[in-house]
């Protein structure tokens, strides 16, 4: 059994990152998208009988499905957390298709809402693994910066991979970001010059090519494709999905540069039957720009350890040939906490219902998708289609 | 930055049994890793099992102390209010010449001289009257 065509997304809400909470909080933020994801799909809350939320990285809980369900009066018969770091809400969509499929229920709210911001990480971090804390933390591994700056020095050692070719990717992303009016960081683009000007952080990662922390989120309906002919929207197909993981620090990956992307991407191609060339654009999670050089790669859009060249060669803008991070990535868009892997969810959505207004990218059928957690720990690709 | 170091004590392992023999020898200035008695695969972090064929029959083991740096950043912010005062710290893994691969730290070198591959040590930094971290220099 595949889960090609059972299900779609026929709605979805996004807030526009902030910096700031400004007053509200994750559930409250939960709550109104999904309100505006429920409308915009064309239903009644009492439609609503599954739910899978991701924890909020400001509000840490456990119970915390049950503690949405209560925020939202909602009576679902399918309900869980999707713990996958950067990854959750990617494997929100085939997690809900399956239990739909499964007849567990009709049509799932997939919604996440965070108010995260730097200070709170330094005075409440959220617990994260003992083993970590342990062996890894003592020494200044704490965070995402190490150990993204470690995999791009390893990659820029074995592949000759330059800081420039890094730096196009937050420069490509930043013209998107441009045209997204819900961008954090959307007023001004930015050169090769300015992201390699910018403050060095970790070496050999600078202050542009890293995400910012937001307060924001988002929410999508997933139901079946049957109920989905319905829709106000143009619904879109979830046509392969593919999921890996194997370490949880970088330090016990084993191989820093040839991640997880890989296996996880080759299962959603497969069981979508599409080809790389029938891609019109691709939403990778980036939390830094060797996130995305490395998921190019790993995805198969082109041999390994030429990723930096592709980008140079490639115009990764909305109307460049290769279409990526149209909404401008979290790197323009913000990360709003545990909702940041939200946005390329949505955006790939947005595009494939025809909404991407003035960067919608021409014609689009069929995007890919992946979500992307810890440190290259958690990787889901999606393939999205209009056609079942 | 020092008021804030001040407020925050720098991260420090927070030790278990299983791991206690690691950084046990460490204090004596040894560096031990647990190897499998039945695949003979070594270990690192510390497990009550072994992480390939899941036997309990793991032994503590002396190794050289000799690897390479895998990879390594220059943090030039600290990634934790603790380490504050450690700037520049150069965080590293470093691939044993045994085969585990450790976060760790390399010390006597300056950032400018660090090449990934390069060949190192290990050096024991005794950080306070308890704590021994496990860091490495070059060779
Ligand atoms: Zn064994």
């Amino acid at each position: 059994m595949s889960l090609r065509g059972k299900a779609a997304i026929t709605g979805y809400a996004e807030m526009a990152p902030q910096k700031k909470p400004e007053g509200k909080t994750s559930l409250g933020i939960m709550a109104e998208m999904a309100r505006e994801a429920i409308a915009d799909a064309g239903l009644e809350k009492s439609e609503i009988d599954g739910l899978l939320t991701a924890c909020s990285l400001s509000d840490f809980s456990m119970l915390w499905p049950s503690a949405v369900v209560e925020y939202l009066h909602l009576k679902p018969r399918y309900f869980d957390q999707v713990e996958l770091g950067g990854a959750s809400s990617a494997g929100m969509v085939w997690r809900a298709a399956a239990a739909i499929e499964a007849g567990m229920c009709n049509t799932v709210l997939c919604v996440v809402g965070d108010t995260w911001d730097s200070r709170l990480f330094m005075a409440k971090p959220p617990p994260f693994p003992a083993t970590e804390a342990e062996f890894d933390a003592p020494y200044g591994m704490v965070g995402a910066n190490p150990g993204y700056a470690l995999i791009a020095q390893r990659h820029m050692h074995e592949f000759g991979t330059t800081p420039e070719q890094l730096a196009k990717v937050a420069v490509d992303q930043r013209t998107n970001g441009c045209a997204n009016p819900q961008a954090l960081f959307g007023d001004k683009r930015i050169t090769i010059d300015d992201v390699l000007s910018s403050r060095m952080i970790a070496e050999p990662l600078h202050l542009l090519e890293i995400v910012s922390p937001a307060t924001g989120g988002g929410a999508f309906i997933v139901t079946s494709a049957d109920r989905a002919r319905h829709s106000p929207n143009r619904p879109v197909y979830l046509l392969g999905a593919g999921e890996a993981g194997e370490h949880s620090s970088i330090t016990r990956a084993p191989n820093m540069t040839h991640s997880l992307v890989k296996p996880a991407a080759d299962h959603a191609f497969a069981m979508a039957g599409v080809s790389r060339e029938q891609i019109d654009f691709i939403q990778p999670y980036d939390c830094y720009t060797i996130t995305v050089l490395v998921t190019i790669e790993d995805a198969g859009f082109c041999a390994k350890g030429a990723g930096g060249r592709f980008i140079e060669e490639h115009d990764l803008t909305w109307s460049g040939d290769f279409p990526c991070n149209t909404h401008g990535g979290q790197l323009s868009f913000g990360q709003p906490g545990m909702a940041g892997g939200m946005s390329h969810v949505i955006e790939g959505v947005r595009q494939l219902m025809g909404r991407g207004g003035e960067r919608q990218v021409d014609g689009a059928t069929i995007g890919y998708v992946n979500g992307n957690g810890g440190i290259m720990a958690e990787q889901c690709g999606l393939i999205l289609g209009v056609e079942a | 930055m020092s008021n804030q170091a001040t407020a925050f004590p720098r991260p420090v392992p927070a030790i278990t049994d299983v791991s206690r023999p690691y950084w046990q020898a460490a204090r004596e200035h040894r560096l031990e890793l647990q190897r499998c008695d039945d695949c003979n695969e070594w270990i690192f972090y510390p497990r009550q099992v072994c992480s390939e064929c899941l036997s309990s029959a793991l032994s503590w083991r002396q190794v050289s102390g000799l690897g390479t740096v895998y990879s390594y950043t220059v943090m030039h912010v600290p990634p934790h209010p603790g380490l504050a005062d450690d700037l520049p710290l150069i965080v590293a893994v470093v691939k044993l010449d045994e085969g585990p691969q450790l976060t760790t730290n390399i010390v006597g070198c300056e950032p400018e001289n660090m090449v990934v591959d390069m060949p190192v040590t290990v050096y024991f930094d005794d950080i306070d009257e308890s704590i021994t971290l496990v860091k490495f220099k070059p060779l």
